[in-house]
């Protein structure tokens, strides 16, 4: 966008922010009208003015916009915070405006002038030659860096700070102690005691997560892509099945199946003796079911990795005669390292931040973010505590994202250049095609089984108790519809949860996927004052478990002048801002394959950042851009920690709805209900993956006499 | 473009979604509801059918509403807390969560459910009582030639090794009913020797309190320690369940309401609060599987619910037990001398 264009549209949205749009929530003055009396809106809303016309009228004014911009973007949120609902919140305000006044949230008005002011401070930069003096540049990275510090840093930071607080008072000591409790590191099991610290109980089971996952993903994508399968799309729904299945229900599916009383285990001790024992419940249980959710996640990532991968140097290899294997060990596998380090990091993150499986599964066996969530909402209130664990859960999740960093280093991965890149990819060797297979489809058989298990539980009475006769009852309690004179009725009980999950899910996937990879795209090929610390807030959400997020939410957005708490916009920021990490590490990843040349080439010819943006980097980055929009909406279908203290009368969600009946022993309709979800989520996967498509990288396909060492 | 026909694709969506939410009527109330959602939904059209109030309703567990109602203290959002147990609602009482009310209906109630009332200095009101014992699965009793347990002392016999399954004190306000019933029982020291003692016999301690009964319907444990009407609907739904309460005598939980301080319906929020004290209105928790005791004199009590009359009841001192400090010490000293120990 040009420079002055972007200024007009800056004035724009400062015009429409003064009138008519309403300045505070729920009222209808615009601020035109308010001014008179209100002088506490002077001076934000003169620095704003100034600094639009500035924009206007003197096209050299970089660092004067930036620092009237900015003076306009504080001076509104510190009145905006300082003069609450129903009266002053700052002693300072009362001083200044006198006692007794107060003011509600913003409306659409502030949110305009604070959008305004953003696109005013990006345009300052770009002038004053920050930013590459490219505007687009700039301005994705301001906004970006102003939402994240309002919608992510401030909630965080405010709940975070909680570990200091004992009884009202502040102190370092209370801190420390907390930090340091038995109840995370104790090392009793070793010791022959009973249980250990809870810290360790987390990091065990990640690592196995994160390992076990990136090892069956990898099985699974390789004999996708590179397996010579006829119906790869199948398979490929199957292998997606866990992916979009809400929280509880695998470990649901799995008592079912492996529970004390369960099929597979009664059939055990019926034929063989087998005594009948609760192994499910703990360690070996949750790990199953986070394996079974986690595989599909490695799976399409690798999957990504692997198409990425152009053929090209591998054909090399095998022309210098290398054999199949030495050709994957040496050439395929290396250039995998960031799709693999990606996956297992993402397992592990997952893993530690997962709360649905721990919940029903884990038995005794605590992890860190059961442990928070009941610190919180548990018989004992304990937000200190809750914060302490919290800091120690980010603290594994950032020595995660560490170790990742160091071993993918600072390596070449390229292989996508703009010198053409015709060629088929290598087949696997014979021995490793017999291992991936060996492994692929006994665990897609298991991942049937299991979803069978929850499909036929809807259709019956009580799957838990064998009463298996034949019912719609589920389906009619949550999703009748009746007719009358006036209509269609949506009677069922899960109506209304199911619509606010659709809208909220729907909302928010484009927006974070958009977000996501235009992140990835800043982080990747440009360079700026102040980068690594955006980088480092962008992926401070995903490392916050949910419960925490949630109540940071419901704590900073509760009060005026950000109040969303109990609108549907909590939950799709709350959305965004979770899920984004997703698309930025998969636009990250993806964007390591493709070579800056192809962006060259394209600035060379006289491109700006944002037609090279859209006409080059976009279309290369298609699978990337697949992964987080599936990601995305099923994460919003399916994310229960975060959002179960941020759903409201009006805007309840289908998981939190699920959880419900899970909790008073309702299993069936809640199967019923997390079967229906399922289906739904099967048919918008398949459907973003059928419009957003896949890489068309290579420009040959695979010929079936090409099939060296079949 | 691809994401201009992803945006229709959403569109289409987001609008069918919004063309199916109802019209809007003029009265609102808010109400956080923590009992199960099949009592909640008719309690709830009962009231806007007698009243024409809209009712907004959001169901959770009790520590996750008691959260919320803490969270948006300087700007609540709910008007009215109804059901869930009663140490909550005391809690929410002590920290001035909860607004004072002395319903005209309070003549109509119980005993027990006015002086949770009196001892909340009237923040909040027992609307139902439910008795605390445990359940067994008595088809895997018979098939292991068990006979059948009748007291708290029968939990210890060794046939129950590893059989046993109580909720998580720490986390359930069941299991804390039970843990302070005990220690009312036996007194404190002969108490936490009872429990280390049932601890050798537990094989899990869950999270959620109605889990257990569940495990016992399932055959997943033998003995099930919960509230006895959590039990009761497993029976009713057909599971081979029988109901004890134990003959040494037995703790209970009052389930109670609370109106949100700084309502912004209040006036609808007291009217929600005497209909529900009234006969007609707790009548409504029999058809939806509730099976607790009401609290209004008058309600008939579903047939299927354990009797009060039948029940040994302790003297419960919820005002002793149920304040914060008290519970620290007890759950303190359950963890370190009890979850601790080896089995």
């Amino acid at each position: 966008m040009s420079s002055v264009r972007l200024a007009w549209a800056a004035a724009l949205v400062f015009a429409v922010a003064l009138f008519p749009l309403p300045w505070y929530a729920g009222r209808s003055t615009a601020a035109l009208f308010l001014l008179h009396d209100r002088p506490w809106l002077w001076p934000g809303l003169a620095c704003l003015a100034a600094a639009a016309v500035t924009a206007l009228v003197v096209p050299r004014s970089g660092r004067w916009l930036v620092a009237l911009a900015g003076a306009a973007l504080v001076l509104l949120l510190l009145q905006g915070i300082a003069i609450g609902l129903p009266t002053t919140t700052w002693p300072i305000a009362a001083a200044l405006f006198g006692t007794g006044i107060g003011q509600p949230a913003f409306g659409l008005g502030a949110a305009s002038a604070i959008v305004a002011a953003t696109l005013l401070i990006a345009l300052g930069f770009a002038r004053a030659r920050a930013f590459n003096a490219d505007t687009t540049v700039a301005l994705i990275a301001v906004a970006g860096g102003i939402s994240l510090g309002l919608f992510v840093f401030l909630p965080l930071l405010r709940v975070l700070l909680d570990v200091f607080v004992e009884a009202g008072r502040f102190s370092v000591a209370v801190a420390l102690d907390r930090l340091a409790a038995a109840e995370a590191w104790g090392l009793a099991c070793l010791a022959g005691g009973v249980r250990c610290g809870v810290v360790w109980n987390t990091l065990l089971l990640a690592t196995l997560t994160g390992v076990l996952s990136t090892l069956l993903g990898l099985a699974l994508a390789l004999l996708e892509t590179r397996g010579g399968l006829a119906r790869t799309g199948v398979f490929r729904a199957l292998a997606v099945l866990p992916l979009i299945t809400p929280p509880f229900v695998v470990s649901l599916s799995l008592i079912v199946l492996f529970g004390r009383t369960g099929i597979v285990t009664t059939i055990l001790w019926e034929l063989f003796d087998i005594p009948r024992t609760r192994w499910i419940y703990g360690l070996p249980g949750v790990l199953l079911a986070q394996v079974l959710s986690q595989t599909p996640i490695a799976f399409l990532l690798l999957s990504a990795g692997l198409r990425a991968i152009a053929p090209s140097l591998e054909e090399a290899a095998a022309t210098m005669g290398a054999r199949p294997a030495r050709v994957f060990a040496t050439v395929t596998l290396p250039l995998l390292r960031p799709a693999l380090a990606n996956a297992a990091l993402l397992g592990f993150v997952e893993s530690l931040g997962d709360f649905g499986n721990p919940l029903v599964l884990g038995g005794e066996f605590d992890v860190l973010a059961t442990r928070i969530f009941f610190a919180i909402a548990g018989a004992r209130h304990e937000p200190g505590r809750a914060a302490a664990l919290a800091i120690l859960l980010l603290g594994l999740t950032l020595g995660a994202f560490w170790l990742q960093e160091r071993w993918v280093g600072r390596r070449q991965y390229t292989t996508i250049a703009g010198k053409g890149d015709a060629g088929i990819p290598a087949p696997l060797p014979v021995g490793l095609h017999r291992l991936v297979s060996a492994l692929a489809w006994p665990w897609a058989a298991f991942t049937a089984i299991v979803y069978a298990i929850i499909l036929f539980g809807a259709f019956v009475h009580d799957i838990g108790r064998f009463d298996l006769t034949f019912t719609w009852r589920h389906f009619i309690e949550g999703f009748a519809i009746e007719r009358s004179d006036f209509g269609l009725h949506f009677r069922g009980a899960a109506w209304d949860s199911l619509f606010t999950t659709l809208e909220v899910a729907a909302i928010s996937a484009p927006i974070t996927a958009f977000v996501g990879i235009l992140l990835a795209w800043l982080f990747a090929r440009t360079s700026f004052r102040g980068k690594s610390t955006l980088e480092f807030v962008t992926l401070l959400t995903f490392a916050i478990p949910g419960t925490v997020v949630g109540v940071a939410y419901v704590t900073a957005f509760n009060v005026p002048p950000l109040e969303i708490t109990g609108t549907g916009l909590i939950l799709i920021l709350c959305f965004v801002f979770r899920n984004m990490p997703v698309g930025v590490r998969g636009g990250l990843a993806a964007l390591a394959q493709i070579d800056r040349s192809l962006d060259e080439a394209s600035a060379t010819m006289g491109a700006d950042a944002a037609t090279t943006l859209r006409r080059v980097v976009l279309p290369l980055l298609r699978p990337a851009i697949v992964a987080a929009l599936a990601y995305a909406f099923v994460q919003a279908m399916t994310a229960v920690s975060a959002v179960i203290f941020l759903v409201s009368a009006r805007h309840n969600m289908a998981t939190v709805y699920i959880v419900g009946r899970v909790e008073a022993g309702e299993i069936s309709l809640a199967i019923a209900y997390s079967s229906v979800l399922i289906v739904l989520m099967l048919v918008v996967i398949l459907v973003i993956d059928r419009v957003v498509g896949a890489a068309r990288l290579g420009r040959r396909t695979a010929a079936p006499l090409l099939r060296v060492g079949a | 473009m691809l994401t201009r026909r992803f945006v229709v694709a959403a569109a289409a969506l987001v609008s069918a979604a919004t063309a199916a939410l109802p019209a809007r009527a003029q009265g609102e109330l808010v109400v956080y509801c923590t009992v199960q959602e099949e009592w909640c939904r008719p309690m709830m059209a009962a009231f806007e059918r007698a009243t024409g109030i809209r009712v907004s309703m959001t169901r959770r567990s009790s520590g996750e509403t008691l959260t919320q109602i803490r969270a948006e203290r300087a700007n609540p959002r709910g008007d009215v807390w109804w059901g869930g147990t009663g140490d909550p609602h005391l809690q929410a009482a002590e920290e001035g969560l909860t607004e004072e009310y002395r319903s005209p209906n309070l003549a109509l109630l119980h005993p027990w459910a006015v002086r949770q009332a009196e001892q909340s200095g009237f923040r909040t009101v027992g609307i139902y009582a439910g008795a605390l014992g445990y359940s067994y699965n008595s088809r895997e009793l018979e098939r292991r030639r068990i006979s059948a347990p009748r007291c708290w002392a029968d939990l210890l016999r060794p046939e129950f090794r590893g059989e046993v399954q109580m909720a998580d004190p720490n986390t359930s306000g069941t299991a804390y009913t039970m843990l302070a019933t005990i220690v009312q029982l036996k007194g404190e020291e002969q108490a936490f020797e009872y429990l280390r003692a049932l601890h050798r016999n537990i094989n899990q301690y869950t999270r959620s309190g109605a889990a257990p009964a569940r495990a016992v319907a399932t055959g997943e444990t033998l003995v099930g320690i919960t509230f006895l009407h959590d039990a009761v609907t497993q029976k009713v739904a057909g599971a081979p369940v029988q109901i004890v309460a134990p003959c040494e005598g037995t703790g209970y939980e009052i389930g109670s309401m609370s109106i949100i301080k700084g309502a912004r319906n209040l006036d609808n929020a007291k009217r929600f609060y005497d209909w529900a004290l009234t006969a007609e209105a707790q009548a409504i928790g029999a058809t939806a599987r509730a099976y607790q005791i009401p609290s209004n004199r008058e309600a008939p009590i579903p047939p299927e619910a354990p009797r009060f009359e039948d029940i040994k009841l302790i003297d419960y001192d919820f005002a002793r037990w149920g304040s914060a400090a008290e519970r620290t010490r007890l759950l303190q000293r359950w963890d370190r001398e009890v979850r601790a120990a080896a089995r």
